[in-house]
């Protein structure tokens, strides 16, 4: 296991280095995603009709492997972190409007009533009732969006050594040092796991009205 | 627009239609490693995400599994998988399969656990055999939403099936790698515009196995 944290210099980075850039590259994406996907999803709710479309639309979008993804970028934003950025933000724009539209959806027509009656006006009762009611659904979609988004920052790599942690696979094959693409495995798996449990232990602080054993 | 020039020389391109690096053939390549993968990952998870659900048991070990084979990265396994056993199939194969069997596995269970328990009652209360209340009446009430797991997991093994490509295999990834290193974007535009329509012909695939295997009453309810 000599060298296993020995990271090449070539990279120009040390290994929490690597890892503080791959959270950045898959994270922003996400973040950037949810806060599209937020007023697209309310359009898809109130316009029912747009639904279908739009659906078709992400699921093409999705379709599109990330590695052309990336390489067409190449074109518009050079071989840069934008360039890797702009495919996961899509990806997870994908995965979590139909998250938040059946999250949103599920909020019983009772609820929305009662917060009608109550006075609350239609922007109040988004951000109160309908949001907060949403969190699990948006929370499980935001799971699998963290996750595959911190797996796919790896291919970026390929355009000139922009995938952070998968950077290690590169210099793994140059150097013939295995070790290296253990480690970018391994962390990159970890760092996924890790963001999955804090998502899930924001759900649990987020719904503290749900019971804890079915939370998965 | 730009990408639009650059599909459009790629398909009109005589050269791209024929040849061990033609259309044709890397279609067909890539035909041959997502349906390889999807049906190892079918064996896998299909059996287990049944078995498990007609038992009720098992389901967080499931999630626990599922939320595991997401996080392995499935490019960086693909290179670590090149380094240990070298040039071949498996290397791609265990990427592919791993990044299916939590899709197929997790919407199998849930399929299963969803089914209304009253038939299922009854069924047990005529006499049937587990085997037989699993495969007669749990299954096909289960199926639309099996379907749908299995289609999200051809759809990304079609997508990422291109990875192939960079260790050496085929598929239509070449186009894509090649692309990448010769500069040639429309090579890259077309291998890409390539997947994204084979993953759009999986989604209408899926759609007529639904249509054909899927009881009508079952689509109505």
């Amino acid at each position: 296991m000599s060298g296993f944290f020995d990271i090449p210099s070539d990279l120009q980075n040390t290994y929490f280095g690597l890892i503080g850039l791959h959270l950045r590259e898959a994270l922003i994406p996400v973040l950037a995603g949810l806060l599209v996907s937020l007023p697209i999803a309310q359009l898809c709710v109130r316009f029912r009709w747009l639904y279908p479309p739009v659906l078709g639309v992400t699921t093409i979008l999705y379709a599109i492997p990330s590695l052309a993804f990336f390489v067409v970028l190449i074109d518009y934003t050079g071989q840069t972190e934008t360039t890797v950025m702009i495919p996961l933000a899509v990806y997870s724009l994908v995965v979590l409007v139909p998250a938040i539209v059946d999250g949103v959806r599920s909020v019983p027509a009772e609820t929305l009533a009662a917060a009608t009656a109550m006075g609350l006006g239609p922007v109040r009762r988004y951000f109160q009732v309908q949001l907060p009611i949403a969190v699990p659904a948006i929370i499980a979609g935001l799971r699998v969006a963290t996750v595959s988004s911190i797996s796919l920052v790896s291919v970026g790599m390929l355009i000139g050594n922009q995938g952070a942690l998968g950077n290690l696979l590169n210099d793994a094959n140059l150097y013939h040092r295995p070790e290296l693409a253990v480690n970018s495995v391994v962390t990159t798996a970890v760092l996924a796991i890790l963001a999955d449990a804090v998502l899930v232990l924001v759900r649990r602080v987020l719904t503290p009205w749900m019971p804890k054993e079915s939370a998965r | 627009m730009n990408v639009l020039n650059f599909i459009h020389a790629f398909f009109s391109d005589s050269s791209h239609w024929h040849g061990y690096d033609g259309i044709p053939a890397r279609l067909w390549e890539h035909i041959q490693y997502s349906l390889e993968a999807l049906a190892y990952a079918a064996l896998i998870g299909l059996p287990i995400g049944l078995i498990t659900g007609h038992y009720g048991r098992g389901g967080n070990t499931l999630a626990l599994i599922a939320t595991a084979g997401r996080a392995l990265p499935s490019f960086g396994l693909l290179v670590l998988m090149f380094i240990w056993l070298g040039f071949g199939m498996l290397p791609v194969m265990i990427p592919l399969v791993i990044l299916a069997v939590p899709p197929i596995l997790v919407t199998t269970y849930e399929a299963m656990r969803s089914v209304d328990p009253s038939p299922v009652d009854a069924a047990r209360g005529m006499g049937m055999p587990e085997a037989r209340v699993l495969f007669q009446v749990e299954f096909p009430v289960a199926l639309p939403l099996i379907l749908s797991g299995l289609r999200s997991a051809a759809i990304q093994i079609v997508s990422t099936a291109t990875i192939a490509a960079y260790v050496s295999l085929g598929g239509l990834g070449r186009y894509i790698i090649d692309g990448l290193y010769q500069k040639n974007y429309e090579k890259v535009v077309g291998g890409a515009t390539l997947v994204a329509a084979m993953a759009l012909a999986t989604l209408g695939i899926f759609w007529a196995i639904a249509r054909l295997t899927v009881s009508p009453g079952v689509r109505r309810g």
